[in-house]
């Protein structure tokens, strides 16, 4: 950087103005001055050069272009709309038995959807809320008692939980060991929330759609 | 500690390629004249291993990828179509799962080496981060590998570990999608796995580079961890000491690989592995490869779902920060004796973790793995730091000549 330059007069064409009066250029222009001990006044620092235009326009263009391109690069991973299609399933209820649970494949995971016997709908109703990790009543988490649907995967780390198993009777987690009642909420492991509710509506008595 | 090449290119067509690329004199000074410190140990084999282990996963790796296709109802099968059809298939895919074990054997070696003899302190703590940036994507690679097969335990690992994000509040679960690319592991997660182990490889041949480099830019450490003063007196060339010895080295090792892979090529795999991927059942019993264990144990011993994931991401990321947590101007440890007698505990909690992880879950188990976990963090958080202000060490030689040459020899010399 040429001292010279910096000397110019300050009545000259701005296109024609040495790069280091810019604001964008501020430190090599202060390094200018440290080094020269020639001090621009306000008006010649703010003067941008035709360099410093096409250096904020064109990075603009680049930012905003890879900022465009890199959504498209990122959310080409996400569920595509095959998956998305495929999101409901209809299950009929009428060959599952009191006391048995059935699992169904839902959007490539298992649902677990239960007919629980007297015992299990009471003994779910009865439980304190207090006695609970992540409390939610019973009657929060079905539409008609006898039938539970629920997600079947773990909240823990994903595993899918083993029924009639634990020490509430509901399900046992083979991976990390988390126990679930009947209602299937979290009771005791590392897992942090009951299985998941999907939505769902009773079609007819025996008919569910799930999703 | 230059490596100055005294490199004289001797033919015609190599004085003509040396003054277009220096590519002959740069292997010269990097594997010929490079100046190694003459008291290396064994221990100091396990890179030229590591070097060749790589080479070996990515030559059976990208055959195998010739033979299997990365579709979830096909992958299982086309494994066993290399199993039983593929001229020597067999052979290959042995290299390429053992491969996996014995390349983790040796970079378990190679960094407790390193921690034994303190090689990440000033001036190799790049060095050390370039080290644990390709600890990092060998794991990465191995889970994602260990994925494709895509059988029961294939998807039980891939499920837990990319659940491991969904630890995350608010987005972890949006993240786990994303992975996904479903709402569970599924076909896309299988093709992008497989995209993904293919092209690992190669970042970690270029960290390799990088870590080569920073390696040959402030020299090896030694067994003393005395700095080479004298070029002369404290090394000698790597043609033909390291390098012969390296070729033993890598024989012996090579020996004990065929070996697994010719008489106990599943020892290492689980028999659970070769029933087909079912989405809707979970093994009784999963466990990760053995070089994950310790980690899935500290995951294991903590009760709460976001500090079990924060601790085990913790148990990597603190090896990152060792040249800055081990406060002691002594490099090795064998001038340390309060740091050798911590280094051998550290060792056994790491092994006993890794014991426990494949054990099933037990209170008395669980409560030994916390207290092992306890003491892999307290190596790095309270002992490495505390020893380099109290420990009283053993003095260290002037020289690598003066340690490893007797007395009158150095002097002579």
């Amino acid at each position: 950087m040429r001292t010279s330059m910096a000397v110019a007069p300050p009545t000259a064409k701005w296109d024609a103005r040495p790069r280091q009066r810019s604001r964008l250029l501020g430190k090599a222009a202060r390094s200018t001055r440290e080094r020269t001990g020639v001090h621009l006044s306000h008006a010649e620092t703010i003067q941008p050069s035709r360099r410093d235009f096409l250096f904020l326009a064109t990075g603009a263009v680049a930012a905003v272009g890879a900022a465009s391109v890199v959504w498209p690069l990122i959310d080409q991973m996400n569920p595509d709309a095959g998956t998305l299609a495929l999101s409901s399933i209809e299950v009929d209820l009428s060959p599952i038995a009191e006391g048995q649970i059935v699992t169904v494949k839902w959007r490539g995971g298992p649902v677990f959807v239960r007919h629980r016997t007297k015992k299990e709908i009471e003994t779910a109703e009865a439980t304190p809320l207090s006695e609970l990790k992540d409390p939610q009543t019973d009657q929060e988490r079905v539409q008609k008692p006898e039938w539970l649907i629920v997600v079947g995967v773990c909240t823990h780390l994903g595993c899918v939980p083993l029924g009639h198993e634990g020490q509430y009777e509901g399900w046992k987690c083979p991976c990390h060991g988390s126990v679930y009642d009947t209602s299937g909420r979290i009771r005791q492991g590392p897992a942090p929330l009951n299985l998941a509710v999907p939505e769902y509506k009773f079609l007819t008595p025996t008919r569910v759609k799930i999703g | 500690m230059d490596g100055h090449s005294t490199y004289v290119p001797k033919s015609g067509f190599a004085r003509w390629l040396e003054s277009r690329l220096p590519i002959l004199g740069l292997a010269h000074s990097s594997f010929v004249s490079y100046p190694t410190p003459r008291n290396l140990n064994y221990f100091w084999t396990f890179g030229a291993i590591l070097s060749v282990m790589l080479a070996v996963q990515i030559i059976t790796g990208v055959i195998l990828a010739m033979h299997y296709v990365p579709d979830s109802k096909l992958a299982f099968d086309s494994i066993e179509h290399i199993m039983r059809d593929v001229n020597y298939g067999w052979l290959i895919r042995y290299l390429h799962t053992n491969g996996a074990s014995f390349f983790f054997l040796a970079v378990y070696l190679h960094i407790f080496r390193g921690i034994y003899y303190g090689s990440y302190k000033a001036p190799r703590e790049v060095l050390w981060i370039l080290g644990m940036i390709i600890y990092v994507l060998m794991m990465a690679t191995a889970f994602m590998g260990y994925v494709l097969p895509w059988g029961q335990m294939s998807f039980a690992g891939a499920t837990v570990i990319t659940n491991l994000f969904t630890a995350i509040p608010l987005v972890g679960t949006g993240i786990a999608h994303w992975l996904w690319g479903g709402y569970a592991v599924g076909d896309p997660t299988l093709n992008r796995f497989f995209a993904l182990h293919y092209l690992l490889p190669f970042m970690i041949v270029g960290v390799v580079v990088l870590h080569v480099w920073a390696l040959h830019v402030v020299g090896q450490n030694n067994p003393d961890g005395v700095d080479v003063k004298d070029v002369k007196r404290d090394t000698v060339p790597f043609t033909p000491y390291a390098t012969v010895k390296d070729m033993f080295v890598v024989c012996v090792f090579f020996v004990i690989y065929a070996w697994f892979v010719f008489f106990i090529p599943n020892y290492l795999l689980d028999a659970d592995n070769y029933n087909p991927a079912n989405p809707l059942v979970t093994p009784a019993h999963i466990v990760p490869e053995w070089y994950l264990l310790p980690f899935y144990a500290i995951l294991r011993a903590i009760p709460n779902k976001l500090i079990g994931v924060l601790a085990l991401a913790a148990a990597i990321g603190l090896l990152v920060l060792l040249p800055w947590l081990d406060t002691s101007p002594v490099r090795s440890g064998k001038y340390r004796p309060m740091f050798r007698f911590f280094f051998w505990l550290f060792v056994i909690c790491c092994v006993g973790l890794g014991y426990l992880g494949s054990q099933e879950v037990s209170a008395s188990a669980t409560l030994v793995a916390r207290i092992l976990t306890l003491g892999y963090f307290g190596f790095l958080l309270v002992v490495l730091p505390v020893l380099g202000l109290v420990e009283k060490t053993r003095p260290v030689p002037t020289s690598i000549a003066d340690a490893v040459l007797p007395k009158g020899a150095a002097a002579a010399e």
